[in-house]
């Protein structure tokens, strides 16, 4: 199945955005659907669970307020479709549904309404889901999960599905690029662009790649600023998602080796290749945004969790890392305005060679996909896959200076 | 036992003619109200010793920025943002000043402007739960919020668009004898309902229209009134209740419900009692809403209560004499005061071509600040000829 695509000869529509202002306070819910879930403020106190978001309890005066996940579980108490709106992004989009939601948890939410949903009274499942503005909202979706429930026209507006989509993996020569391309095609998208360097070398799972239907594979090394542009020259404006898993991995810190060489091709790779990337293709996904129902949705980096505290043991792998979800910051703050998602992925150690010596728990590349992909459905902009990033996480969270050492010894 | 409001009477109701769009900023509007109060009670400016100002759109003033704006001196000053319950809220504040002798005459005004895109400036800054909660689903502003009630109130109670229809219908009819409502054309019933769909249940005319306008009258003593030769109202009975109710999990009910024993019982009389009521209308589910809470009949029986009742001037309901904000048009907080003008003309005989037939009592409803999921204000005021 293709999507329509738009004439290419017929102007595109500017992207539009909606509105992102938010309190620092509600910025909370952001924080959360960032990281794929649906937190509301509880109080400390009486255990009171409130929203929208306020700087005190509303039972009790507390200002122990924490964020804690919620099932979601609620009932649609009233619905409406609107007609009519005075923001540019929703007049584009009417007619649209929302629904007035009481939770079991207590609060009455207003939500985005999934057309699946029968009319009130209704149960629902009320997730939280980044919009094109990347802020938080609330979406009301069926209370059981359907096959097509994705393509519901307004949830795809919140999610980066890969679906019916044109991709592009920048390198098919890894493992974790070869699983990814492999969970990608089930997701089905219209084609997946694969990216292998040294062209003249054949690799492991050449054919295998080959021989999946949507797959085109295409010289690319991110290390060479031509080859970039005259790639992004020739597809450019026809991806949808890129997703970066190109990266340069060895195993030193700073006094087990001579020079700087190994560090520098790393950052050629890690950084600079993304940097690459981002000036050659950004642009042209820029200006698709809103591009039809096969619009420029989102670009993914392989980073690591070695780029929230150095691994003295991969030190200048950690370090270019860090530098590179430096640059993939300012890449999201460069995509916002076009609705453009960018999603930063941070495995803990991959199950590959360069993580030989490491010991288990890592992440298999296979799992390592699947999370990307389930990234991009539901819209995520930070992915932390397995076990050990998990733990990361919770550690750097709770305290980064411990991890630090915790590291280090 | 509350203390009555004996000796402080209201007069000299005023309105700035109203108009879609404006240029002139909430000044202008609020500078006409002020001087039309000045003409009709032919009172100079300092003789004007008390004022309470409400406006959305004043900012980034509020009202001590105003009184340099238009030259005052008052020895007594209330900024009163509190949207549609405004007019009910600046009447209690200004009448108890008048008692207490912290003022002697103060002019209630009210008033907003509307550029072509100060209704949408308003709604992405309305409060802070409505930019966090409200306003980044698409809905800005009420209508959502008011399509939810309106869903949900249909469901619970039976209620049919007909019902809501009529509501609107009769206020048209009312509108076409007020010279000053924006709205000048007749309304059938098939018209209403087949207009086209704002926020599903809400028709194009269960939405008021945004507009430019602005209200006043003046809070002074019995004497003093009568002194100046001015027509005046008696003041029985009032309420205000905000953010009542709130773990219902839709608003079917707001603080009249808790507070109209109070009201009544200063006012020494009941919902029987009343020639003609002034609901807030922003949308007619609220008008029902009100109908519910003050007592003219049992929760959820609005819709049969509308139905089995002549809801025009000459009715035997007459219900938002002037035509409401619906057929009016929204100035704004001037919505809040558009009611208390209205039961001021009417309980003075002031109110030619739609004057309710020996008005004695009228009751004076307001409903404001649409925070997040519901409107918070809420207050009531008891008028007498």
């Amino acid at each position: 199945m293709k999507l329509k695509r738009k004439n290419p000869v017929l102007r595109t529509r500017l992207p539009t955005l909606p509105p992102a202002a938010r309190s620092r306070v509600a910025l909370g819910l952001t924080a959360a659907a960032a990281l794929g879930r649906f937190e509301l403020q509880h109080c400390m106190q009486c255990g009171a669970v409130q929203y929208p978001p306020r700087e005190a309890c509303q039972h009790c005066l507390s200002i122990e307020l924490k964020w804690k996940a919620d099932a979601g579980a609620g009932e649609l108490l009233a619905a409406t479709v609107l007609h009519h709106s005075n923001d540019l992004f929703f007049r584009e989009r009417l007619p649209w549904r929302l629904g007035l939601i009481r939770l079991e948890s207590g609060p009455t939410v207003v939500a985005h309404l999934h057309a699946r949903v029968p009319a009130a009274p209704a149960p629902v499942h009320v997730t939280a889901r980044l919009d094109r503005a990347g802020q938080a909202v609330l979406v009301a979706l069926p209370d059981k999960e359907t096959s097509d429930m994705a393509e519901d026209r307004q949830l795809r507006e919140f999610s980066c599905d890969p679906k019916l989509r044109k991709v592009l993996v920048t390198d098919g020569k890894s493992a974790v690029g070869q699983a990814l391309v492999r969970a990608l095609a089930a997701a089905g998208p219209e084609l997946i662009w694969v990216g292998y360097a040294e062209p003249w070398k054949k690799f492991a799972g050449f054919d295998e790649l080959k021989s999946i239907p949507q797959v085109t594979l295409v010289p690319l090394d991110i290390t060479d600023s031509k080859n970039v542009r005259e790639l992004a020259a020739e597809i450019g404006g026809k991806v949808d998602i890129l997703v970066n898993n190109a990266e340069h991995h060895r195993t030193f810190g700073i006094g087990n080796r001579h020079g700087v060489e190994t560090a520098r091709a790393e950052m050629d790779v890690n950084y600079f290749g993304l940097l690459r990337l981002a000036q050659e293709f950004g642009p042209a996904m820029r200006s698709r945004g809103a591009d039809g129902l096969a619009s420029a949705v989102a670009w993914v980096n392989l980073l690591s969790i070695y780029a929230l505290a150095n691994f003295p043991a991969h030190g200048t792998f950690s370090a270019s890392k860090a530098a590179a979800q430096s640059l993939a910051q300012c890449l999201r703050a460069e995509m916002r305005p076009a609705g453009v998602r960018v999603i930063n992925v941070f495995p803990g150690p991959i199950d590959d060679e360069w993580n030989q010596l490491l010991l288990p728990p890592k992440v298999s590349p296979a799992a390592l996909a699947a999370a990307l992909v389930k990234a991009l459905r539901e819209g995520v902009e930070d992915v932390y896959p397995g076990d050990v990033a998990q733990e990361w996480l919770e550690r750097w969270r709770d305290n980064p200076k411990a991890l630090e050492k915790e590291l280090s010894s | 036992m509350r203390a009555s409001y004996d000796g402080v009477v209201l007069a000299a109701p005023v309105t700035v003619p109203y108009v879609r769009y404006s240029i002139r900023s909430a000044h202008w509007w609020l500078a006409r109200a002020f001087s039309l109060l000045l003409e009709k009670s032919s009172l100079e400016k300092c003789e004007v010793d008390g004022l309470t100002v409400s406006s959305f759109t004043l900012v980034p003033d509020t009202a001590i920025g105003f009184t340099q704006h238009i030259g005052v001196s008052p020895r007594w000053l209330d900024h009163i943002p509190l949207g549609g319950a405004s007019g009910v809220v600046a009447l209690r504040r200004a009448a108890r000043a008048v008692q207490a002798g912290d003022a002697e005459v103060v002019a209630c005004i009210a008033g907003d402007t509307n550029h072509v895109d100060s209704f949408r400036l308003t709604l992405a800054n309305f409060s802070q739960f409505a930019r966090d909660a409200v306003y980044p689903y698409g809905a800005g502003g009420p209508n959502a919020s008011f399509a939810f009630l309106t869903a949900y109130y249909m469901r619970l109670h039976g209620a049919r668009p007909e019902d809501f229809g009529r509501l609107c219908v009769a206020q048209r009819a009312n509108a076409l004898r007020y010279p000053h409502a924006l709205f000048k054309k007749p309304l059938s019933l098939e018209e209403y309902l087949s207009a086209r769909p704002i926020a599903e249940p809400l028709r194009l005319f269960d939405c008021v229209m945004p507009c430019a306008g602005a209200e006043g009258f003046l809070v002074l003593a019995e004497d003093r009134a009568r002194a100046m030769k001015l027509p005046y109202v008696h003041l029985l009975g009032t309420i205000e209740r905000h953010n009542a109710f709130s773990a219902d999990p839709v608003q079917m009910r707001a603080g009249w419900a808790l507070e109209r024993e109070a009201l009544y019982g200063q006012a020494g009389c009941g919902p029987q009692d009343m020639d003609f009521v002034e609901t807030y209308d922003d949308y007619p589910v609220i008008s029902l809403m009100q109908i519910e809470d003050l007592g003219f009949c049992a929760k959820g029986e609005g819709a049969a209560f509308v139905r089995s009742r002549s809801l025009t001037w000459d009715g035997d309901f007459p219900l938002n004499t002037s035509g409401g904000q619906l057929s009016a048009g929204q100035a704004g907080a001037a919505g809040g005061f558009l009611g208390m003008v209205e039961a001021i003309r009417q309980l003075t005989g002031q109110a030619a071509g739609r004057q309710v037939r020996a008005a004695k009592r009228g009751l004076v409803s307001g409903f404001g600040m649409i925070n997040y999921d519901r409107g918070l204000g809420s207050g009531a005021a008891i008028l007498a000829a």
